[in-house]
């Protein structure tokens, strides 16, 4: 392949990537509404097409139409340079995502990612840490007494929690010895005794995936871990001064970020792509990619079932299960997979 | 794909640029095609409808400034865990033990900080104390 070629192929994949990724992102905001108004016994949006199906479409047009205040009191390259911040590392991170198999178009031969580099968990992890700064920008950029409380608070809760995430992931990267998570998915293929999925989940790594979760809820500021932007007492935590379209990156960044973090756990915990039916060959490139997104769907519902369900935690709590329970965990969790794979080679 | 090393790189650093395009081309959006009509109200900090009291920039609990020196302690810590744990099964048992001598003292650190009361938030005996 050509270095031209090559970036054909690559601006190609961006633009349908990103596609995927906004309209994906329009759509879990559609989705959470309608389900949780199904859990609180209402319908949700209705009234916008067919099942409220336009409505994405509405609000992102009412977002662009509304008045953009910057107000006098803050700091304003920082007050417009953090939502795009929390936005391009939220964008940034599916960049190194596989989502199936590789594909012949054309006689060239490509991966179904935007690009295959070998440590692409670093990659992510690295992106997706910045993230941190988008929140404690705003909050205090913002010079509300408000939006510093949310913004101290989302920055002290997201560090904590990263650090349990971190080292869940270790477990994952002992069982399968690999920083690519192409490598990761393809050591997941195949059963324990003919019925069983190999994946990570099964392979001894349950805890991890335990930890994985809360930490994840807690990385993207999700119930039970919305502290930051608890609407009770902080109004709306680091984005209360924000408004129109800058309001509303905040709020991509965060589905953007949910849906990152799904298809982290699908790819490092769920097998991937791997799943019970291969198919003829036609299916074989269509039907993996498929089962990826059936994972990261159901992993979105997880979240918004979660949101639907359970109350708020207090915030010594949240730091105390965070740095008292699922850090000695982790740790407890990597030691006893180390030992277990160090015995065995 | 052309054969250098930094070649996969290439369209990552492609999409990094088409995000902040993205981002910037929002923020132009909005700011654009919303309309302004700022009143002296809209522009003071929102305080649910109290008159602000000075603003924010204030003191915070030092407690914010703990969490982040601990996040670099352990963050690290994991760091150095993950070049470790890809290569474990060629280091075998040697790397194990190796390894655990380096989580034992990063957790005697951590034992530490619990009973120094670090990781305590609430209104709890170790606050008491002062």
């Amino acid at each position: 392949m050509s270095i031209s070629t090559f970036v054909i192929v690559s601006v190609i994949k961006i633009v349908i990537a990103l596609a995927v990724l906004l309209t994906s992102v329009a759509y879990s905001v559609w989705l959470e509404r309608k389900v949780l108004g199904h859990i609180q016994n209402r319908w949700g949006p209705s009234y916008v097409g067919p099942f409220g199906l336009l409505q994405p479409l509405a609000d992102g047009l009412k977002f662009i139409f509304k008045e953009d205040l910057t107000p006098p009191h803050v700091h304003k390259a920082l007050y417009i340079a953090a939502p795009m911040l929390s936005v391009i590392c939220a964008v940034s991170s599916i960049a190194v995502i596989p989502i199936g198999n590789w594909v012949d178009v054309a006689g060239l031969h490509i991966p179904l990612e935007i690009t295959d580099v070998n440590i692409g968990l670093l990659v992510i992890l690295g992106i997706t840490s910045m993230g941190v700064y988008g929140v404690a920008l705003a909050g205090w950029s913002s010079n509300n007494k408000y939006s510093l409380l949310g913004g101290l608070r989302a920055s002290a809760q997201m560090v904590s929690y990263e650090i349990s995430l971190g080292l869940s992931l270790i477990g994952v990267l002992i069982v399968s010895g690999s920083f690519s998570l192409r490598q990761i998915v393809d050591a997941q293929g195949g059963r324990f005794w003919g019925f069983v999925p190999r994946w990570n989940v099964f392979h001894g790594q349950e805890v991890a995936f335990f930890i994985y979760l809360m930490s994840a809820y807690a990385e993207t500021n999700r119930v039970p871990f919305d502290l930051p932007e608890a609407e009770t007492e902080l109004v709306a935590g680091y984005h209360t001064e924000y408004s129109a379209m800058k309001f509303a990156m905040f709020f991509m960044a965060e589905y953007a970020n949910m849906i990152t973090v799904g298809c982290l756990a699908t790819l490092l915990f769920l097998g991937g792509w791997h799943g019970p039916i291969v198919g003829p060959p036609l299916a074989r490139v269509i039907l993996p990619v498929f089962w990826f997104g059936l994972k990261v769907f159901g992993f979105m519902i997880l979240y918004i079932w979660v949101r639907g369900t359970l109350p708020r935690f207090r915030y010594d709590q949240l730091m105390a299960f965070g740095w008292k329970f699922l850090f000695p965990l982790a740790v407890a969790n990597l030691v006893v997979t180390a030992l277990v794979v160090a015995v065995r080679a | 794909m052309p054969d250098n090393y930094f070649a996969p790189y290439l369209p990552l650093l492609m999409h990094f640029l088409a995000a902040c395009l993205l981002a910037a081309a929002i923020v132009a959006l909005s700011a654009i095609l919303g309309y302004r009509k700022p009143t002296r109200a809209k522009l003071s900090p929102y305080e649910c409808g109290m008159t602000p009291l000075g603003d924010a920039r204030e003191r915070f609990s030092v407690k914010f400034y703990l969490v982040a020196m601990m996040f670099i302690l352990f963050d690290v810590e994991a760091v150095f865990l993950y070049p470790w744990a890809v290569i474990l099964r060629d280091l075998k048992m040697f790397g194990f033990w190796e390894m655990l001598v380096y989580i034992g003292i990063v957790l005697v650190g951590f034992v530490y900080i619990w009973k120094k009361g670090v990781l305590d938030w609430g209104p709890s005996r170790a606050r008491g104390r002062g």
